[in-house]
C-alpha cells in the first residue's frame, strides 16, 4: 500500500524542486534558446529564399546571355554575309573593270598597232618609193649615160607611146 | 564517472553505447545485490522485501553493504510537530530505531521512530507514552527528494550550459550536448506541442512541456542507473508522477478558454435528454476532467515501477536459485542476466516513450482546453 501512497513530503519538496526549475528554464534557459532557434529558422528561410531568388537571376541572366549570344551570332552571321556580298560585288565590279581596261588597251593596242602599221607601211613605200627612184635614178643614169641610150630610150617610149 | 556515463550517453556517439549501458546496469546491479544478500543468509532471503526496498522512498541512502555493514548517507530528517520543528540526521535511527530529543513545546522528551510494521511502516512517527504511535508533518530530505535535488540541479545545469552555447554560438548549427538537446527541444515543439495545440496558443503552455518532458525523461534515465547517488526511483513514486499530473491539471483548467467549460456542461454532439433532466454527459465530462490526470500519474509510475520490479526480479531469482545451489546460482546468474540486459534495453525506450507520452498527453488536455471552434 505504501508503494500508491503518495508521501506528503515528497510532494511538497518535488513541487517546490520542479517550480524552481521550471522558473529557473523559463527565465535562463528557454528565452535564449527560443530566440535563437526563431533567429536561426529566420535566417535559414532568408538564405533559402536568397539561394531562390539568385537562382532565379541566375536563370535569368543565362537566358539572357543566351540571347545576347543568339543576337550576335545573327549579327555576325548578318555582316559576314553583307561581307560576302560586298567581296563579291567588289570583285565582280573589279572583274568587269578589269575587263573594260583590259578591252580598252586592247583596243588601243590594236589602235596604235593598226596606226605604227600605217605609218610603217606609208614609211616603207615611200622609202621604197625613194629607193625605186634612187635605183631608177641610178639606172637611168647609168643606162642613159650617152646620148645615144637616151635617144634609143626616147624612140622605144614613143615606140610603146604609138602601141598604146 | 557517472556524470560521464551520463553525458556520453546523452551524447549518443554510437548504437553500441545502449547496449554498452545496458550491460554496464545490469553488472551493476550484480555488484550491488549480492552484497545486501550476504547480510540476509541467516535468514531467509526476502525477493519481494527486497525489490519492494529498492522502489520504496527510505530516509537513508543505501549504498551497499559489506560484511553485515550498511553503507549508506544519512540524510537529514525534518519533522513538524505542534508547529516546532525538529531536525536531526537519519544516523540517529541506526542504533535502536529510536532518537529521543527535547520536545521543544514542552520541554519533555519525545521520541522518533521509524516502525518497522503497522500503519506507519517505514515512517517516521513520534511515540506517545502510551504506545501509540503520531505521524508528524514529515518533509524529511529522503532518498527521493535527494535524488530531486541532484537530477534537478543537473537538468539546470545542463539547460544552462546548452543556453550558453546558444548564447555563444548563436545562429550557427548546434554542436554536441546542445544537438541533442535541440533535437528533443524541437521534437517536443514541432512532434507534440504544435501537433497538439493551435498555434497561437503553443507559446503560453510550450515551457512547460518542455521541462516536464526532460524532467521525465532524465528522472527515469537517472533512475536506471544502479549506483549513489542515482538510481532513485523517483519517476516510479506516485507523489512525483501525482505532482506532475497535479501541474498539467491545474494548468488545463487554469487556462482553459469559455469553450471548454461552455462545452463540459453542455457537451456537443449528444442528445439532449443524456443532459436536461439528470445531467449525466456533463457529470461524466465533469469526472473525465478528473480522471484525466489520474490515468496520467498512475500511467508513469506503473510504468517505471514495473520496470524496475522486473529488473530487480530477474536479480533476485539468481539469489533464490543460489540458496538451493551455488552451481544452480551461477547457472542462474547467467541466464537472468541476459534477461536483465533485455529488460534494460526495454526499459531504456520506455523512459523515453513514457516522457513522450506525458508530455503529449498534457499538450493533449492543453489542445483541447483552448481549442477556439465554432460549432
Amino acid at each position: 500500500m505504501e508503494l500508491i501512497t503518495p508521501d506528503f513530503g515528497l510532494i511538497f519538496w518535488m513541487t517546490i524542486a520542479f517550480l524552481i526549475v521550471f522558473f529557473i528554464l523559463v527565465k535562463f534557459a528557454f528565452p535564449v534558446i527560443g530566440k535563437t532557434l526563431k533567429n536561426r529558422e529566420e535566417k535559414i528561410t532568408e538564405a533559402l529564399e536568397i539561394a531562390e531568388r539568385t537562382h532565379e537571376e541566375m536563370k535569368n541572366l543565362q537566358a539572357k546571355n543566351e540571347e545576347l549570344l543568339q543576337q550576335a551570332r545573327e549579327e555576325r552571321e548578318e555582316m559576314l554575309n553583307e561581307a560576302r556580298q560586298y567581296r563579291d560585288k567588289i570583285i565582280e565590279e573589279a572583274k568587269v573593270k578589269a575587263k573594260e581596261e583590259t578591252d580598252r588597251l586592247v583596243e588601243s593596242a590594236k589602235e596604235t598597232i593598226e596606226n605604227e602599221r600605217k605609218a610603217a607601211m606609208t614609211d616603207i613605200k615611200n622609202e621604197i618609193a625613194n629607193i625605186s627612184i634612187k635605183v631608177a635614178e641610178k639606172i637611168l643614169q647609168k643606162e642613159l649615160s650617152t646620148d645615144e641610150a637616151q635617144m634609143d630610150y626616147i624612140n622605144r617610149i614613143i615606140k610603146e607611146a604609138d602601141k598604146q | 564517472m557517472q556524470f560521464k556515463i551520463l553525458n556520453g550517453f546523452l551524447m549518443m556517439k554510437n548504437r553500441n553505447f545502449f547496449i554498452s549501458l545496458s550491460f554496464l546496469i545490469c553488472l551493476l546491479w550484480g555488484a550491488t545485490t549480492p552484497a545486501f544478500a550476504e547480510t540476509e543468509n541467516e535468514e531467509q532471503y526476502n525477493a519481494g522485501e527486497t525489490i519492494i526496498e529498492h522502489i520504496l522512498d527510505s530516509y537513508d541512502w543505501h549504498i551497499f553493504t559489506w560484511k553485515g555493514h550498511h553503507v549508506s548517507v544519512p540524510l537529514p530528517i525534518i519533522v513538524f510537530n505542534e508547529g516546532k520543528c525538529y531536525t536531526f540526521s537519519s544516523k540517529e535511527f541506526h542504533h535502536n530505531n529510536t532518537y529521543v530529543t527535547v520536545n521543544k513545546t514542552n520541554s519533555e522528551d519525545i521520541t522518533f521512530a521509524i516502525p518497522h510494521e503497522g500503519k506507519y511502516k517505514g515512517k517516521v512517527v513520534i511515540l506517545n507514552a502510551d504506545g501509540t504511535q503520531k505521524r508528524p508533518f514529515d518533509i524529511s530530505i529522503t532518498k527521493n527528494v535527494c535524488g530531486l535535488f541532484i537530477s534537478c540541479t543537473i537538468l539546470v545545469v545542463l539547460f544552462l550550459l546548452v543556453a550558453k552555447a546558444y548564447r555563444k554560438r548563436g545562429v550557427k548549427a548546434p554542436k554536441g550536448l546542445q544537438s541533442l538537446f535541440e533535437w528533443l527541444i524541437c521534437y517536443v515543439r514541432d512532434d507534440i506541442a504544435l501537433k497538439a495545440i493551435d498555434k497561437k496558443h503553443v507559446d503560453r503552455y510550450l515551457p512547460y512541456l518542455i521541462t516536464v518532458f526532460f524532467f521525465i525523461f532524465f528522472n527515469n534515465l537517472l533512475g536506471l542507473i544502479p549506483f549513489f547517488p542515482f538510481g532513485a526511483n523517483l519517476t516510479g513514486n506516485i507523489a512525483i508522477t501525482a505532482t506532475l499530473a497535479v501541474l498539467t491539471f491545474l494548468i488545463t483548467n487554469l487556462f482553459g478558454n469559455k469553450e471548454y467549460y461552455k462545452d463540459i456542461v453542455n457537451t456537443p454532439g449528444v442528445p439532449w435528454f443524456l443532459k436536461l433532466p439528470i445531467p449525466l454527459m456533463p457529470l461524466i465530462e465533469t469526472v473525465g476532467c478528473f480522471t484525466k490526470p489520474v490515468v496520467l500519474a498512475i500511467r508513469l509510475f506503473a510504468n517505471i515501477t514495473a520496470g524496475h520490479i522486473v529488473v530487480l526480479g530477474f536479480i533476485s531469482s539468481i539469489f533464490i536459485v543460489a540458496q538451493i545451489s551455488v552451481g544452480g546460482g551461477i547457472g542462474m546468474s547467467v541466464f537472468s542476466l541476459i534477461l536483465v540486459i533485455f529488460v534494460d534495453a526495454i526499459e531504456l525506450l520506455v523512459a523515453y516513450i513514457q516522457a513522450y507520452v506525458f508530455t503529449l498527453l498534457s499538450a493533449l488536455y492543453f489542445g483541447m482546453a483552448s481549442k477556439e471552434h465554432h460549432h
